[in-house]
């Protein structure tokens, strides 16, 4: 059984504005009956103020999916489009108490029908992203376009790398084996390509077990000195975090995107994603992404928060 | 409220008296069935007298055919690698579409990294397999068939003795998955042309991690784990005692209780069938209802999810399972319902209720009480349904 919060629980037994909103002006539908999920967002607008002033939803899908598109319901209803429109699904799982990472897509398809009914109230046309190839990694919805493109766009080589910049694999790790043959074949190809140094291609045979880059140069056996590491003054800190994200960039600019660090606070780092990065459905991975860089850069805890845009 | 637990074909709870006949094996009698002095042999003669209570079930010709493995899974995998190593030459293996992952993981596997062939035989709308199929399928290359007695998800039984003959005519062996057959209906291997049988303890009211692996008396067998001599050195590892004498005994309570299982509790499900069909609307039974498990019922819901469903049931005291792709983590529904080409529209809100002989009517009762309200609470909610529309345009599958 998933483990739901008593919030998904309570939004999903006793949901709020499920039902048919007669009198709505915009409305919204994602998904499909053959994939499980689909979900019909109706929204009233006040066509003077853009306030959302009642929003009701229909959904045909699972507990977390009824219980995210109530939740998607009750955050907006009394926002402008405007404020609607940068609620991240990461906002409507967090409303809910957190959902199991299988269940993220659930949210996802909040996000994505209130895009489509706001489209709808505004007369344009909203296109769903749609999938290519073999889905490889159910919990996280990863396919096989995706890590393909994942691979060739940044030279990975290793499953533990496309675990970072896709998600694909980190939650129950059933799909080891298939990521292993798309980055097999991948590399391949990108080494006949001549994209890739046939040395540093994936290879099963050496790939027995992760590779795990000592955190100091100390045997993890060695008995445990009471000196720590040094800890960095605060310009330090902030001259590290920003020799990251520059490393990071170039990657971001290839998808047209890009990063900027905004403060420093304690543990929590601000940054600010734009270009192609508003508003896109793995702008929670490439956070997830950047943070793990500062962690490693830094060898301790940090939190990245994104600053939204219009600030 | 007592729970009303309907998903023993997902696992069962042991019987007290298994229990009972366990317990000594822990403590007092604690020996390895191996060992040389009364420890073992004390344990030894317990694990025999268990193997003669299976081969009563099984309807085996000797004791000696039993071989105990940790599950059903090892059993199936045992009994495919086994064939394909001991037939030089036959690199190919008959299957069909609704097995087990137990089977079908395997197979893919085999598939992808050694070059076996496999055929996947088909089935139809009430989940009948293709016999035509299958006997076009095996030749001299077959290694193997393994075909499943009965589906763990509709409970569809297929025709096993005449798949068993067609499979010896083409000189194939015959591997068949009975976990869920076995201690349900009434099965005589020595009758049959059957090679190999699969069966697990957990679906028969013994603990989970003990199976067994019926293999005929001349049927050549290569052992898939190798060390000491236990099982005939067919399958190595100290004996799991305590789980052995539980299985046993289950097997002994199973055909005590064959008869019950046949008459009761078929009635019980046939009651909740109908108690459902006749107060909900668009929903139907999905498998082949004249051929099947007298303890399963799968019944599909049109236009709502089964997530919703089974947490709602849940949440009322009511423990049963879906093929639904929520609850398994992927976005397909169940495999077998999509081989039946049961739509979309109603495959992803198939429930199955599985019965066992600790069921009473007031179960049923309870369950039938609480379905019409939860299917109407999500239909209300589902972007499909449309009430009266879809009631008038309702046909259903299996009419």
């Amino acid at each position: 059984m998933w483990d739901y919060s008593e919030k998904v629980k309570d939004y999903f037994f006793n949901p709020k504005n499920s039902g048919v909103l007669e009198e709505a002006n915009g409305v919204g539908d994602v998904g499909a009956i053959a994939c499980g999920d689909a979900l019909r967002l109706m929204i009233k607008v006040d066509p003077i103020t853009e306030i959302i002033t009642d929003a009701k939803f229909q959904t045909f899908g699972c507990g977390s999916a009824i219980a995210s598109s109530s939740a998607l319901t009750e955050i907006i209803i009394g926002k402008t489009i405007a404020e609607a429109m940068e609620i991240t699904n990461q906002d409507i799982a967090e409303f809910l108490g957190g959902l199991p990472p299988e269940k993220m897509h659930c949210s996802v398809m909040g996000y994505e029908a209130l895009r489509a009914a706001v489209a709808n109230y505004r007369g344009e046309a909203w296109a769903e992203d749609h999938e290519e190839g073999a889905l490889i990694c159910k919990c996280f919805g990863v396919d096989e376009g995706m890590i393909e493109r994942a691979v060739r766009m940044n030279s990975l080589t290793s499953v533990e790398q496309v675990q970072h910049f896709t998600k694909a694999s980190g939650s129950c790790g059933t799909c080891l084996e298939p990521i292993e043959e798309v980055l097999q074949r991948v590399n391949a190809e990108m080494v006949e390509e001549g994209l890739l140094d046939a040395a540093l291609a994936f290879d099963p045979a050496a790939a027995v077990r992760p590779v795990r880059k000592p955190k100091s140069g100390q045997s993890p056996l060695a008995p445990k000195t009471s000196v720590a590491t040094p800890k960095l003054t605060n310009l330090q800190r902030i001259k590290l975090i920003e020799e990251a994200i520059t490393d990071l960039r170039p990657y971001l600019k290839q998808d047209g995107g890009d990063c900027e660090l905004i403060d420093v606070d304690g543990d929590q780092v601000f940054v600010k994603l734009s270009g192609a990065c508003i508003g896109c459905q793995m702008s929670s991975v490439t956070l997830g992404g950047v943070q793990e860089r500062l962690v490693e850069k830094l060898g301790q805890f940090v939190r990245v928060i994104p600053v939204p845009s219009a600030h | 409220m007592r729970p009303v637990y309907l998903d023993n074909n997902a696992t069962t709870r042991v019987s007290e008296e298994v229990v009972s006949a366990m317990l000594p094996f822990f403590t007092a009698q604690f020996g390895n069935a191996s060992s040389m002095h009364t420890f073992g042999s004390e344990v030894g003669g317990a694990v025999k007298n268990a193997r003669g209570q299976l081969q009563k079930l099984i309807g085996a010709a000797h004791d000696h055919e039993i071989v105990y493995t940790s599950c059903g899974t090892e059993s199936d995998n045992m009994a495919i690698l086994s064939a394909l190593e001991t037939q030089v030459g036959r690199n190919e293996v008959v299957t069909s579409v609704v097995e087990h992952p137990a089977v079908l993981a395997l197979c893919d596997y085999l598939e992808k990294t050694r070059g076996i062939k496999i055929h996947r035989i088909p089935v139809d709308a009430k989940g009948r397999l293709d016999v035509d199929a299958y006997r076009k399928a095996l030749g001299p290359k077959t290694a193997i068939a393994s075909i499943m007695w009965a589906n763990n998800e509709t409970g569809t039984i297929f025709p096993i003795a005449r798949l068993a003959e067609l499979a010896h005519e083409a000189g194939a062996l015959f591997h068949t998955d009975a976990v869920q057959a076995v201690g349900k209906i009434t099965i005589n291997v020595a009758d049959s042309e059957i090679d190999m049988l699969s069966l697990s303890g957990h679906k028969l009211h013994a603990p989970k991690g003990i199976g067994a692996l019926y293999v005929r008396r001349g049927v050549r067998l290569r052992p898939m784990l190798r060390g000491g001599h236990q099982e005939r050195g067919r399958r190595a590892g100290t004996e799991n005692a305590p789980s052995i004498i539980g299985l046993g005994k289950a097997a002994e309570l199973a055909l005590e209780y064959m008869n019950d299982e046949q008459t009761r509790v078929r009635a019980l499900r046939d009651r909740l069938e109908d108690g459902i069909l006749q107060r909900v609307a668009n929903c139907f039974v999905t498998g082949d209802v004249e051929h099947r498990l007298p303890n399963t019922a799968n019944i599909a819901f049109e236009y709502i999810e089964g997530e919703g469903i089974l947490l709602m049931l849940n949440k009322a005291g009511i423990a049963a399972s879906s093929g639904s792709a929520c609850t398994s983590g992927s976005l397909e529904p169940s495999h077998v319902l999509r081989a039946m080409k049961v739509p979309y529209t109603a495959a992803h809100g198939a429930i199955r209720f599985s019965f066992s002989r600790e069921n009473t009517e007031e179960d049923v009762d309870r369950v039938i009480e609480a379905v019409p309200s939860i299917i109407a609470k999500l239909r209300e909610m589902s972007p499909f349904w449309k009430g009266e529309e879809n009631t008038t345009a309702f046909q259903p599958t299996y009419a």
